[in-house]
C-alpha cells in the first residue's frame, strides 16, 4: 500500500559501485545500541581471550603497549549504509593471538554492557580484524564503542561489537545477540547475507 | 541513543499480534519483576528493539523486521499475560 | 478445560476490557498544516478509515522516499473520541530526519500513510463507563507532568475529560521554553475555567514579566508544590523528552508515589 510521499526524501543516501549489494552511502556515523551505553573507565577497562587451556589477560596499560595498526577500511551496516575509508587504530587480533594456543575454532565476542556476537576465529585472522581504540584520530567515544571495540570489517557492522571485553573460544559455531534474534550467523556483506 | 517506553512499539507489535501486547504483563526471567510490557525500556535502531526489564535492565524481547518478515524474540520472559475476550 | 468454560459461561461475566480499536495503517489526507510554536507545527489530518482513539495513544507516521526508503516515527494524538479528524503536533528538532519535513514541507492536501491508534497502556478515559460506575469505585484524581511537546497526549486527556463533563480533579503541571512554546495555549486557558482543571506552568528559559518564579529548569520542589500529593493517591501521566521524563519520575518515587500509579511516555532525546 505504500505510496511516494511528496516531497520527502530523507537524509541523504548515495549509491556507489564500490558499496556491496543493498547498501548505500552515508557520510554521518549512525549509532546502533541494544541497551544502555556503558561507561567504561580505562583503568579498569580489561581484555581476556578465554582458551581451553586458560585465559589471557591484559589491561589497558599493556594493551596499549601492543604493536598498534592503522587501518584504512569501508565499513556496511545490516540497515543498508556503508561508510568508506574510515580511519581508525587499533590491535590487530593477530598481535593478540600470538600466544595463544588453541585448538577450537570459533569465537564469541562478550562486551560490557552483555552484548554478543559469533565470528569463526579464521575470520578474525590474517589482517582481518582489530580491537579498535581510536576513530579518525579521536579516542573511540562511548556512543561507538569507546573505550575499544571489536573491528571486523569484511563482515557487517553488528559483528563489530561495541565495549568488547573479551574473546571467548568455542568448539562449534553459536548465535550471539542479533543472530539469535534474526539476523545472519555470518553476516558477510557482499553475500547479503543479512537474516537467517 | 536514549530509550523509549514499551508503549512506542505497539505500532509494529500491532501487525503481529490480534491484541495490544504493551498492555500484557510479562514476568522478566532475571528478576522476576512483572510489569506491562508498556513499562518496560525500549531500545529502538534500525537493526530492531529491544525490550529491557525496567527493573534489572535484562534483555526482556527483542523485534527484528525485514521487508517481507519478522523476529519477534522473547528470551527474558518466563510468561506473558494475555487476556481472553 | 470444558469445566472452566462452563464457569466462563454461567459465571459472573468478567470485568469488561476497557476495548480500543484495533490498529491498523490508514491513509490521512492533510487538512490543515498550522504554527503551533516557533518550532512546532499542528497538523490535522482527515483519516477516512480511522476508528477513533482513546485520550493517550499515538500514531506511526510513515514517509517513503521516491526509491523506497522508509523513515516511521510515532507522534501522539492531540484528539480523542470517534472523529475521523486526527490531530498531531511535532516539534521540529534541526537535525531530524522526519519531524523538520512535517514541519516545514508538509501541506494541506498531501497524503500521509499512519498506523494507529496505538498504545492502550498510556491512555486516560472519562470514569463514565459502566464498569467503573457498577464497581462503586471512587475516581483518581488526575495528575499531568509535559515537558515541551510531551504536552500532546497529556493535553488530549485534559480535553477529553472536559468534554466528558468528568468532575475529577485534574491538573497539568507543564514545563515549557518561553512562552511563546507553550502548545495549545489558548485551549489550555480554555480549559482552566473549569474548576475540575488546574494548569500550572514552569518556563526554563524565559518567563512572562512578573512572573512568580523565575525561568529555570523544574526542579523537585517546584514539583512538590504544584503536583497533588501522593496521599491524595492521584494516576500521574508524564510525558516528554527521555531526561525530562526519567528526573520526573524519579522524583515523584521519592515523594511517595507508587511507580504502579506513575504512567510515564518518553520522547527520546536527552
Ligand atoms: C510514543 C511517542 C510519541 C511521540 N509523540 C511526539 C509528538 O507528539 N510530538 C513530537 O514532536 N514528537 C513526538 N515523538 C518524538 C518523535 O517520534 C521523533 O522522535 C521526533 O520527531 C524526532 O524525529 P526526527 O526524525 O526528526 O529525528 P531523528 O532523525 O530521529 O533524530 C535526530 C536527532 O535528534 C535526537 N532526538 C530524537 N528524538 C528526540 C526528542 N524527542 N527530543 C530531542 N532529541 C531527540 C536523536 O537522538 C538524533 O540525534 C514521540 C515519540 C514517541 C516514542
Ligand atoms: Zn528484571
Amino acid at each position: 500500500m505504500s505510496f511516494i510521499t511528496r516531497g520527502f526524501s530523507g537524509r541523504s543516501r548515495e549509491r556507489d559501485d564500490r558499496l556491496p549489494p543493498g547498501q548505500t552511502l552515508v557520510h554521518d556515523f549512525p549509532v546502533l545500541s541494544a541497551g544502555p551505553t556503558p561507561e567504561i573507565d580505562t583503568a579498569e577497562w580489561e581484555f581476556t581471550i578465554r582458551t581451553e587451556s586458560g585465559v589471557h589477560r591484559w589491561n589497558w596499560d599493556e594493551f596499549m603497549s601492543l604493536k598498534i595498526d592503522e587501518v584504512d577500511t569501508d565499513i556496511h551496516c545490516v540497515t543498508h549504509w556503508s561508510k568508506l575509508g574510515t580511519r581508525w587504530r587499533g590491535v590487530s587480533l593477530d598481535t593478540l593471538f600470538e600466544d595463544v594456543e588453541t585448538q577450537l575454532d570459533y569465537v564469541m565476542a562478550h562486551s560490557y554492557g552483555g552484548y554478543t556476537t559469533n565470528v569463526p576465529l579464521d575470520e578474525l585472522l590474517d589482517g582481518k580484524a582489530w580491537v579498535a581504540f581510536e576513530f579518525d584520530g579521536e579516542p573511540l567515544d562511548p556512543e561507538h564503542g569507546g573505550p575499544a571495540r571489536l573491528l571486523v570489517p569484511h563482515l557487517y557492522f553488528w559483528k563489530s561489537a561495541k565495549w568488547v571485553r573479551g574473546l571467548e573460544m568455542m568448539d562449534q559455531d553459536e548465535p550471539g545477540f542479533w543472530e539469535q534474534n534474526g539476523y545472519h550467523l555470518h553476516g558477510d556483506p557482499w553475500k547479503e547475507e543479512r537474516y537467517w | 541513543m536514549q530509550h523509549v517506553d514499551g508503549n512506542a512499539i505497539a505500532g509494529p507489535l500491532a501487525e503481529f499480534f490480534a491484541f495490544d501486547v504493551t498492555t500484557s504483563v510479562a514476568r522478566c526471567s532475571g528478576c522476576g519483576a512483572m510489569a506491562e510490557l508498556a513499562r518496560a525500556m525500549v531500545y529502538t535502531s534500525p537493526a530492531g528493539s529491544v525490550l529491557r526489564c525496567a527493573s534489572c535492565d535484562q534483555v526482556l524481547a527483542t523485534l527484528v523486521e525485514s521487508d517481507d518478515r519478522a523476529w519477534i524474540g522473547f528470551s527474558g520472559v518466563s510468561a506473558i499475560e494475555v487476556r481472553r475476550g | 478445560m470444558s469445566d472452566a468454560t462452563a464457569t466462563a459461561a454461567t459465571g459472573a461475566p468478567a470485568a469488561p476490557v476497557a476495548s480500543v480499536p484495533r490498529a491498523g495503517w490508514h491513509v490521512g489526507t492533510v487538512v490543515a498544516v498550522q504554527r503551533e510554536t516557533p518550532s512546532a507545527a499542528r497538523i490535522e489530518l482527515d483519516v477516512a478509515t480511522w476508528p477513533g482513539n482513546a485520550a493517550g495513544q499515538h500514531l506511526d507516521v510513515r514517509l517513503t522516499a521516491p526509491d523506497g526508503y522508509t523513515a516511521t516515527r510515532s507522534y501522539s494524538i492531540a484528539s480523542s473520541g470517534p472523529s475521523a479528524r486526527v490531530v498531531l503536533a511535532v516539534d521540529k528538532l534541526p537535525d531530524g530526519e522526519v519531524s523538520p519535513f512535517l514541519v516545514d514541507e508538509l501541506r494541506a492536501g498531501d497524503q500521509l500513510e499512519v498506523r494507529g491508534p496505538l498504545g492502550a497502556f498510556f491512555v486516560w478515559r472519562p470514569a463514565t463507563d459502566a464498569a467503573a460506575a457498577a464497581s462503586g469505585a471512587r475516581a483518581r484524581p488526575v495528575q499531568l507532568i509535559a515537558g515541551g511537546s510531551g504536552v500532546v497526549p497529556l493535553y488530549a486527556m485534559a480535553r477529553a475529560h472536559h468534554d466528558a463533563r468528568d468532575l475529577t480533579p485534574f491538573r497539568m503541571l507543564y514545563s515549557a521554553r518561553t512562552p511563546d512554546d507553550v502548545y495549545f495555549a489558548d485551549e489550555l486557558v480554555a480549559l482552566e475555567a473549569s474548576d475540575a482543571f488546574r494548569l500550572d506552568l514552569v518556563y526554563t528559559r524565559r518567563a512572562p514579566e512578573g512572573w512568580p518564579s523565575p525561568a529555570g529548569r523544574i526542579t523537585r520542589e517546584a514539583l512538590a508544590s504544584a503536583a497533588l500529593p501522593a496521599d491524595e493517591w492521584p494516576l500521574v501521566y508524564v510525558c516528554g523528552s527521555t531526561g525530562f521524563v526519567e528526573r520526573v519520575a524519579s522524583w515523584l518515587i521519592e515523594l511517595g508515589h507508587d511507580a504502579r500509579d506513575i504512567r510515564t511516555e518518553r520522547f527520546g532525546g536527552l
